[in-house]
């Protein structure tokens, strides 16, 4: 498959230089001729890269072997109707000097070149509103370079207006002071957040109203950055687990799959089938869990408080069985590099069962509530629309580009873990207003539920670590008694895995979508860079698009739809 | 059976100390106003709901107009980004007001001993009570609360508790 891809490229780019790496294809591309590869890389019907879904910097300062240049971008894509994956890799000579920016092709570079320039001061020229995105404005510096202390704080003293910001958006719909004059109106400015309950977390979104319509919103992000990237590249691989935790925090166990897929998929590690079978029980466990909450506050969002109780109750009661798993409610931290933390415990089938019994009930009492209402049809139905192609071009993934109508799941386009041999659907929308959002959420919960109840009588007995002593920590009984044992753990425990260098890109189907790790390893045991491609801060940049032009209302619930999360937001 | 004074003043009268009454009112009907910016807030969300129930402990108004409300709880890790908001929210809930600063995050910055975390909220506003837990259960949360109306009791009215502090902001 990615063979005759690599044939295209070969033919329509000959002086680029490329290579497999996983399963994406590297391709090396000169500063100069980027846009013009990038522009043919989405519009040429035969590689159709219609999706980037991300863009990062590494910065090779202190990388043990010497490059070119001290900084280079990664850009990567996605063709997700044949599955193809692409990183185009560019060497930045000067980063003030910089590179042409992309954002005209594809909407997601907006947000994906603020966020490079703000970690690593790389300009993109051309770029409509370069300015920083998660640290905020009174910050001098670049958090991500290597020669950034991680403990150097910087105050802030006041937030930023964003002003200048809403009049220019205004300006680009033909809205100016003199057509205000002319219909002898005011503009309303108003602040959504970053404290208020509509907004789930901490984000501001800023609007120009026209009565109770929205003229023009800019939102403003960064206020969870919890510097997740820059912390990570200070623990070994093991020790970023917890921290996974803390991306999607109403799915922590997620997080620690994909994670550690990611660096198992570097390392070639086979992980034993009961793991895997766990890895996929516990995955749509809480993506059913994170579809709860997520439905649940959006219904709250728009008046239905009895939803909140039939559907939180039922993550409420399941917090039972995972905290008996895994010893916390929240943050499961389950995972290790080459299998779980545990096994299941005894008689876990019993309580799983009982509890997706409880599930499907919950959902029930609640779509019994939702589905022939005339309310939620009424506020739901045709309003903040979001069109396929602006999905494509602004990198949403997960429900809310299936919601647009485009079938795309990793899960079954891209399978690990044994996906393929599972029978489920995809449920996919029609139009991509809010009601197709909550009602793909719903059909996901009882796919999910599907899944889990074949993986249960499929797992199979046996082991769920792989007994490699250079990844796994050897039995405390080998510990206490050998020498081998003892030194084995205490290189893994002080020095870490040690993963081979290289950088690598590693994708897995969250609750939100696709989230991808990007890692540059220098050969130790900590990660040299790790990006986090979260499927929120693409849904976020998008946000804009679907609410101009809609009810000041209408973006509230919006926001409830599309699921943002402030941890994997900002990280 | 009144004595002293109040035997001359009938059944129809108690005479109190004003701590005790005014103190008994605030204690049992704080409104919380939820600053939740992470984690912690699904867990206090858990809290709220049905299974913990706060409003056991009379402080299930909750508000999201500081305006409203007496109690702030500082729910997940407060950015330096944030830290301007965070003081301006305190600064707008009228007196007399409390502060729970819910799990490591908003205690002390947590695991995120970083360029772009603030090393425990107290660095910015004053805090009455510490939640510890990464996030805390709701449990605590409750606890927290049981030990803010401890608290309360033993106050007095007339003093203004946090005239003297001094954050980075000030």
């Amino acid at each position: 498959m990615n063979e005759t891809l690599t044939d295209k490229l070969g033919v329509l780019f000959p002086d680029n230089r490329c290579r497999q790496v996983l399963d994406s294809i590297v391709m090396d591309v000169a500063p100069d001729t980027l846009v013009r590869t990038m522009e043919r890389l989405k519009t040429y019907p035969d590689l159709g890269f219609t999706m980037l879904l991300d863009i990062t910097a590494v910065d090779y300062l202190t990388y043990p072997e010497e490059t070119s240049t001290r900084f280079k971008v990664v850009y990567v894509l996605r063709n997700w109707s044949r599955n193809w994956l692409l990183q185009v890799v560019v060497e930045v000579a000067d980063p003030e000097r910089g590179l042409p920016s992309v954002s005209t092709i594809w909407g997601a570079a907006d947000w994906a070149e603020r966020e490079v320039y703000d970690q690593y001061g790389i300009v993109f020229t051309g770029h409509p509103d370069l300015r920083r995105i998660l640290n905020h404005w009174q910050f001098k510096g670049h958090p991500l370079r290597k020669d950034y202390d991680i403990r150097q704080g910087q105050i802030c003293f006041e937030t930023d207006s964003l002003e200048r910001e809403i009049r220019a958006r205004l300006a680009t719909k033909g809205v100016d002071e003199s057509t205000m004059r002319d219909i002898n109106t005011e503009m309303m400015f108003l602040n959504l957040g970053p404290s208020h309950p509509a907004t789930h977390g901490a984000i501001r979104i800023f609007t120009a109203l026209d009565g109770e319509t929205i003229m023009a919103n800019v939102n403003e992000i960064g206020y969870l950055h919890r510097g997740f990237e820059k912390t990570a590249e200070h623990r070994t691989y093991n020790q970023v687990i917890p921290l996974t935790d803390r991306l999607n925090y109403c799915s922590a166990l997620l997080n620690n799959i994909a994670y550690v897929k990611a660096v198992e998929s570097w390392l070639g590690l086979e992980i034993t089938e009961r793991a895997m079978f766990m890895r996929v029980v516990l995955s749509e466990f809480f993506r059913i869990q994170d579809h709860l909450v997520c439905l649940a506050a959006n219904l709250v969002d728009m008046g239905g408080l009895t939803n909140y109780w039939y559907l939180y109750n039922e993550k409420e009661a399941s917090y039972d069985l995972i905290s008996r798993l895994t010893g916390a409610r929240l943050t499961s931290s389950f995972t290790r590099i080459g299998g779980m933390y545990r096994d299941f415990y005894e008689g876990w089938e019993a309580d799983m069962e009982h509890q997706l019994a409880a599930i499907e009930k919950g959902v029930d009492d609640s779509l019994s509530l939702v589905l022939q209402n005339r309310i939620v049809h009424d506020r739901t139905q045709g309003t903040c629309l979001l069109p396929a192609e602006t999905a494509l071009s602004y990198g949403f993934t997960g429900p809310n580009l299936r919601a647009s109508g485009v079938a795309f799941d990793l899960r079954k386009d891209n399978p690990y873990y044994h996906y393929d041999a599972f029978d489920f659907n995809v449920p996919v929308g029609s139009t991509g207003d809010i009601y197709d959002r909550i009602m793909v959420r719903f059909e996901e919960i009882f796919e999910s539920i599907k899944i889990i109840r074949q993986a249960m009588k499929m797992i199979p007995d046996g082991d769920i670590f792989v007994f490699d002593h250079r990844y796994v920590l050897p039995p405390k009984e080998q510990v206490y008694n050998r020498i081998e044992g003892l030194a084995n753990h205490f290189k893994l425990i002080f020095e870490g895995v040690k993963v081979s260098a290289g950088e690598w890109y590693d994708s897995f189907e969250a609750a939100n979508g696709e989230l991808g790790f990007y890692f540059v390893s220098d050969g130790s045991g900590r990660p040299y860079k790790l990006k986090v491609r979260p499927p929120c801060f693409y849904a976020m940049a998008g946000f804009h698009t679907m609410v101009e032009g809609e009810m000041i209302a209408d973006a509230v619930i919006n926001l409830g739809s599309i699921n943002i999360i402030g941890g994997e937001l900002d990280r | 059976m009144a004595l002293g004074i109040e035997a001359s003043l009938g059944d129809s009268i108690v005479t109190t100390k004003l701590d005790a009454i005014v103190n008994w009112g605030r204690q049992y009907s704080l409104w919380p106003m939820v600053f939740g910016t992470a984690c912690c807030a699904i867990e206090f969300m858990s809290a709220a709901a049905s299974q913990h129930d706060i409003s056991r402990f009379g402080a299930e108004v909750v508000r999201f107009s500081p305006r409203q409300a007496d109690l702030m709880l500082v729910c997940g890790t407060i950015s330096y980004k944030q830290a301007p908001i965070l003081k301006r929210i305190y600064e707008q809930m009228p007196e007399p007001k409390w502060v729970v600063a819910m799990g490591a995050c908003a205690s002390s910055g947590g695991i995120y001993d970083n360029y772009c975390t603030v090393q425990g909220i107290d660095t910015v506003i004053p805090v009455d009570v510490y939640i510890s837990g990464c996030p805390p259960r709701p449990e605590a949360v409750l606890d927290a609360l049981i030990k803010i109306q401890e608290q309360i009791r033993t106050e007095s009215v007339l003093v203004d508790r946090h005239k003297d502090f001094k954050g980075i902001l000030d």
